[in-house]
């Protein structure tokens, strides 16, 4: 493997892809060899957080397996875009069967390799938020309970992006969406609504949940290698920022999630056996504003009268997370 | 070896010998004994290798039957009526994807209204699904299509449904010629799968199809069918070589060579449709049947055959085409057509349960004998209840939901008992 010298300005970053960094702290994506999971080529949007995040995903999930790994995927964008045939991005064995059921063909694909004593081929189930926390809650919680040996990623953009940016049961308050416009008294989406399946995940007391979101890829990736040592159920919620859907620049994607992050709406966290293990910490608490501010699903909220109480509610939430799930430093278990 | 079985426990072995690798269960009447005891033989040990899932659904029981399918392994479920419908989705999935899973429909009512008793109106709605349906008409039968089921799915690679009537079969002891191990090896190779999810040979499977292949697609699965009728035959044939006993095939003809009126029916009615033939035949009347045991694929070649020299025929359905009369009869018909002299008469009886009774059938044979039949007939329906309920209708606008008036008009079940 290719080796450099570290200079100073250099170490402490963790840059993804830094090929300068030691070889056991270097990201998967720098190594020359790595498995390309979603080859190029395929139709995502620019700037588009889903591929990125299931890339890193399943590219550490190919290594942890020693390349002994297949997939499920819900009907959505990823499918769609990966799979424009002739043409496939798909670098692993990778079926889409419907929207709704693709923990319970999860289980199936698990079942089969169990019989067969196929126990070093391991299983991916993925989807979006809709294909998770809403039509295929049902099948995503009888596989949690059984336990059945399945990884299922949730890359959540907060709502139906590929039908048209309609809201799901992951659209936080406020946002606008096709069928949650910002008109009428209550613009956006209703408060005191939706989940957060990643707790629902953590009361069946499956071996290990945990959220990441595309700013931090190294994170995400240890995430998606711990994951891998366990069997039975395991669930990754990762916040993947949709230009289109969000109404925000392709070249911020990474920077929304890190706000995201960094604002406390979107709690980053490790769980295991329904028992809080980690969050990760926040440099500082930053207010919502910066995050709501440069996406065009909250622009309701700006302008010439700020809806300022509603605002406050968001940040009402941002708080509760942080205290939740022990965000700042001084807090985190 | 002769037993003295319930339907469902003689499916439940015969399933067993066919060497199921996952069985996916959900509960609901009448298939609850087959996915039971097969639980049974798993967890003992019986069954092995083989993975038993308490799924959450029907859908989810469909569609872990279809990620185990698509990994290779052979793969086995049971459902009937609600959870039919509540699969659908899967159903369709599994045989546009090709995956060769047998599934047992233990034939029951759709609500609402809410009704556990048999009729074909569940499986008959997945008549397009692209999944073949096989109808027993004995337990004997249906454990002798089990192992035939699996044979033909896995040769050609699309699901069947083996049809059994919940309660009449499922629930009846009767006496089964239960074969061996050997015997059941002998007839059902290991299944080699056309598509596996394998890392050693990574393939996507479940692309998008747009409109430059999906008609391509379709007409295969069309195809496959009409080959499925071309080897259904020989699989019976095949199977009566290695059991001795000849069950399976197209459809069976009961007295048809000088029949002048011949009763067209599915599943276990077709005992008491012969019981009612046997006696006519015994007074003179020329009077025969044929029976369908592959309603998908519809054998077209053989139900002109079986039709060619007789007068007139009557499809005895349990099932209801609303808005239209009889989705049996509409293809017999169909496959009848250009016979203009050909008499044809569509009988719907048994709809959830409704008992059909030799004493009826006597009746409505004669008045097709005579062509004094309407073309759509509603067997034992009592026109007093349903005139109440729509003269209710036309005097009072909030006339109440009807199920429950008509209940409360006929009053207790123990007093239509005479």
């Amino acid at each position: 493997m290719p080796f450099q010298q570290i200079k100073f300005y250099q170490t402490g970053t963790f840059t993804v892809g830094n090929r300068l960094l030691n070889p056991e702290d270097r990201s998967v994506q720098s190594h020359q060899d790595r498995s390309n999971a979603i080859n190029s080529g395929h139709r995502a949007c620019q700037g588009c957080g889903e591929a990125l995040g299931a890339r890193y995903a399943l590219d550490t999930a190919l290594e942890a397996t020693n390349s002994q790994l297949i997939a499920a995927n819900a009907t959505g964008c990823l499918e769609v875009f990966t799979t424009p045939y002739p043409e496939t991005s798909w670098q692993l064995p990778w079926i889409h069967s419907l929207f709704g059921n693709t923990a319970a063909v999860a289980t199936g694909i698990a079942a089969a390799l169990k019989v067969k004593g196929r126990r070093e081929v391991r299983v991916i189930a993925q989807g979006g938020d809709g294909g998770t926390t809403d039509i295929g809650f049902g099948c995503l919680s009888g596989m949690f309970e059984r336990n059945d040996d399945v990884l299922y990623i949730c890359y959540d953009n907060e709502a139906y992006m590929n039908t048209g940016v309609q809201r799901s049961s992951a659209t936080p308050p406020a946002a606008r969406t096709a069928t949650t416009m910002p008109v009428g008294p209550n613009p956006g989406n209703e408060f005191g609504q939706g989940k957060f399946v990643p707790a629902i995940a953590m009361a069946h007391e499956i071996p290990y949940v945990a959220t990441a979101t595309v700013a931090d890829l190294r994170d995400l990736e240890a995430k998606v290698r711990r994951a891998m040592e366990f069997r039975g159920a395991r669930y990754i919620h990762i916040l993947v920022p949709c230009p289109l859907g969000w109404g925000t620049a392709s070249h911020d994607t990474i920077r929304m999630a890190r706000l995201a992050h960094e604002t406390g709406l979107f709690p980053v966290f490790e769980a295991e056996r329904g028992e809080l293990v980690s969050a990760l910490p926040m440099r500082m608490q930053l207010p919502v504003e910066e995050y709501l501010k440069p996406q065009k699903r909250f622009a309701h909220l700006f302008g010439a009268k700020p809806k300022l109480d509603v605002i406050a509610r968001i940040q009402q939430r941002a708080d509760r997370n942080i205290r939740k799930y022990g965000m700042l430093k001084e807090e985190v278990l | 070896m002769f037993k003295q079985i319930e339907g469902s426990k003689a499916v439940a072995e015969a399933v067993a010998l066919c060497r199921p690798e996952v069985i996916c269960a959900y509960p609901i009447s009448p298939q609850t004994h087959i996915v039971e005891a097969l639980g049974e033989s798993v967890k003992s040990g019986a069954l092995t290798p083989c993975e038993f899932i308490n799924v959450e659904s029907e859908f989810a029981a469909m569609s872990v039957a279809i990620g185990a399918s698509a990994t290779g392994a052979r793969s086995y479920t049971a459902t009937a009526s609600q959870g039919l419908l509540f699969m659908v989705e899967a159903i369709y999935n599994a045989s546009g994807l090709g995956l060769p899973i047998v599934m047992t429909v233990a034939n029951r009512a759709i609500g609402a209204p809410i009704n556990i008793w048999n009729d074909h109106s569940d499986s008959l709605s997945q008549r397009d699904s692209g999944w073949m349906q096989l109808f027993a008409e004995t337990n004997q039968e249906a454990l002798d299509l089990h192992i035939q089921a699996f044979k033909l799915a896995e040769e050609l690679s699309l699901p069947v449904m083996v049809c059994m009537d919940g309660f009449i079969l499922t629930h009846a002891y009767e006496r089964v010629d239960m074969p061996s191990q050997q015997q059941v090896d002998a007839y059902l190779p290991p299944y080699e799968p056309r598509q596996v999810l394998d890392p050693r040979e990574p393939v996507s499977i479940g692309a998008m199809v747009g409109p430059e292949a999906f008609m391509e697609v379709k007409y295969l699965a069309h195809a496959k069918q009409m080959q499925a009728l071309e080897r259904i035959p020989q699989l019976a044939a095949e199977f009566k070589q290695v059991f001795g006993r000849g069950t399976g095939g197209l459809t069976h003809t009961y007295h048809g060579e000088d029949a002048e009126t011949i009763i067209i029916a599915m599943g276990s009615v077709l005992g008491t449709v012969k019981d009612t033939v046997d006696e006519m035949r015994d007074g003179g009347h020329k009077i025969g049947v044929l029976g369908i045991t592959s309603y998908r694929p519809f054998p077209v070649a053989q139900v002109r055959e079986a039709l060619a020299h007789c007068k007139r025929f009557v499809v005895l359905e349990k099932s209801l085409a609303v808005g239209m009369g009889g989705i049996l009869a509409t293809d017999v018909r169909m496959a009848m057509s250009g016979r203009g002299s050909l008499r044809g008469f569509t009988v719907v009886a048994g709809l959830g349960g409704r008992a059909i009774t030799r004493k009826s059938l006597h009746k409505l044979f004669r008045e097709a004998e005579q062509e004094t039949l309407q073309p759509l007939t509603f067997l034992d329906l009592d026109w007093n209840v349903v005139n109440k309920q729509l003269a209710r209708e036309r005097e009072v606008r909030r006339s109440g939901p009807a199920a429950e008036n008509i209940l409360r008009d006929i009053g207790t079940v123990a007093s239509k008992i005479a």
